[in-house]
C-alpha cells in the first residue's frame, strides 16, 4: 500500500499521519505538496487535519480549489480511496466528495480529547476489521466538528448506510453527552455512497500506540491493507 | 464597482456564536436584545462596468466560494461606478 499525503499551507497532522502509516503499519508514503499534480503512483489518498489556509472564509473552503484537488477529485472518481481527517473532513464536504457540511462546535470551543465512537457500518473499506458495533477510544481536535446535513439528506445517509461512526460513551450508547460538538445524529465519520470516500473528525493516526492512549485507530489502516 | 456581499448561515441553523454574543450582551445589561446571529460581509472591487456582468460574476463567486450553499445563504449589492 502506498499512501499520499497531501499537504497544504497550515496542514499540522501531516507528519503524524506519516508516522503512522510508516512507523506503526509498515506501508509506504509520500508527502503531497498541493501544487503538485500526479497521484498515479498511489493506492491511498490521505487528507490530513490541520488549519489548510487558515481556515479562513470556511475551513476547507479554499483548500477545495488548489490545484491537487483537482487530482484528487479524479483519483475518488476512479473508485480509489480517499480518507479525510478532521480538516481533511472540512475539505472533502467542501469540495462536495461528501455531503453535509462542518458547522462550529455548539459550544463554542475547541475540543481536544480522547472520545469513543461506534461503528456504524463495518462492512467499509476502511472498516472491514471491526465489527458492526464496536467501541473505538480515538482522540478529536477541533473547533468546527459539528456535522451538519438536511433531513432528507440525514435520511439518505441512514438508507445507504453512510454513516460510518457515532460518538458514544464507552459501552456504545449514542446519547448527547457523549456529542463533543453538537453533531447531527452523532455522526463522527460519513462515507460517500460510492464507499470509497471517508471523511472523520476524530484523529486514528493519534490512536497507534498505547504508549499515547490507545491504538484503535489502527483498525483504519489495517482495512485499508486488506 | 464596488460589490458588498452578505453572507449568513441560514435560518434554523444554530449559530453558537451569535448565541455567545447574545449571552454576552445580557450579561451587560441589554437584556432587550434577542437572537444575536453573526455573518460576514465582504466587500470588493469589481473591474466590470456593466451592471449585468457584475451581477453574473458576483453571483458565480458566492455560489462557487464565498458562501457554502448547504448551510449558507448570500445576498449583494453593487454600490455604483468605482472612483
Amino acid at each position: 500500500m502506498k499512501y499520499a499525503i497531501i499537504v497544504f499551507p497550515g496542514s499540522n497532522c501531516d507528519y503524524d499521519m506519516y508516522h503512522a502509516i510508516t512507523g506503526v503499519m509498515g506501508e509506504q508514503a509520500e508527502f503531497v505538496w498541493h501544487r503538485e499534480g500526479n497521484l498515479n503512483p498511489f493506492d491511498v489518498v490521505v487528507l490530513p487535519g490541520g488549519f489548510s489556509y487558515g481556515d479562513y472564509l470556511r475551513a476547507g473552503a479554499i483548500a477545495r480549489f488548489s490545484n491537487i484537488m483537482g487530482e484528487v477529485v479524479r483519483f475518488a472518481k476512479k473508485g480509489k480511496p480517499v480518507l479525510g481527517i478532521c480538516n481533511g473532513f472540512q475539505i472533502l464536504t467542501e469540495s462536495g466528495l461528501l455531503p453535509g457540511a462542518l458547522l462550529r462546535n455548539e459550544n463554542l470551543r475547541f475540543v481536544c480529547r480522547h472520545v469513543y465512537i461506534r461503528t456504524e457500518n463495518a462492512e467499509t473499506r476502511f472498516t472491514s476489521v471491526l465489527e458492526k458495533g464496536q467501541v473505538l477510544n480515538i482522540p478529536v481536535a477541533h473547533g468546527e466538528g459539528n456535522y451538519f446535513i438536511s433531513r432528507e439528506g440525514y435520511q439518505e445517509l441512514e438508507e445507504h448506510q453512510q454513516i460510518v461512526f457515532r460518538y458514544s460513551n464507552s459501552r456504545g450508547e449514542i446519547i448527547r453527552e457523549a456529542n463533543p460538538n453538537g453533531s447531527i445524529g452523532n455522526i463522527a465519520g460519513v462515507i460517500n455512497r460510492e464507499g470509497n470516500v471517508l471523511g472523520m473528525m476524530p484523529h486514528p493516526e493519534r490512536a497507534m500506540e498505547n504508549l499515547l492512549g490507545s491504538e484503535d485507530g489502527r483498525a483504519i489502516f489495517q482495512s485499508l491493507a486488506i | 464597482m464596488k460589490v458588498i456581499v452578505k453572507v449568513r448561515l441560514k435560518s434554523g441553523i444554530l449559530d453558537p456564536q451569535g448565541k455567545a454574543v447574545n449571552n454576552a450582551l445580557h450579561h451587560l445589561g441589554f437584556e432587550q436584545v434577542r437572537d444575536v446571529r453573526i455573518g460576514k460581509y465582504i466587500e470588493m472591487e469589481v473591474e466590470e462596468t456593466d451592471t449585468a456582468k457584475v451581477r453574473e460574476l458576483v453571483e458565480a463567486a458566492c455560489n462557487k466560494l464565498l458562501a457554502n450553499p448547504v448551510i449558507e445563504d448570500y445576498e449583494y449589492e453593487i454600490i455604483g461606478e468605482s472612483a
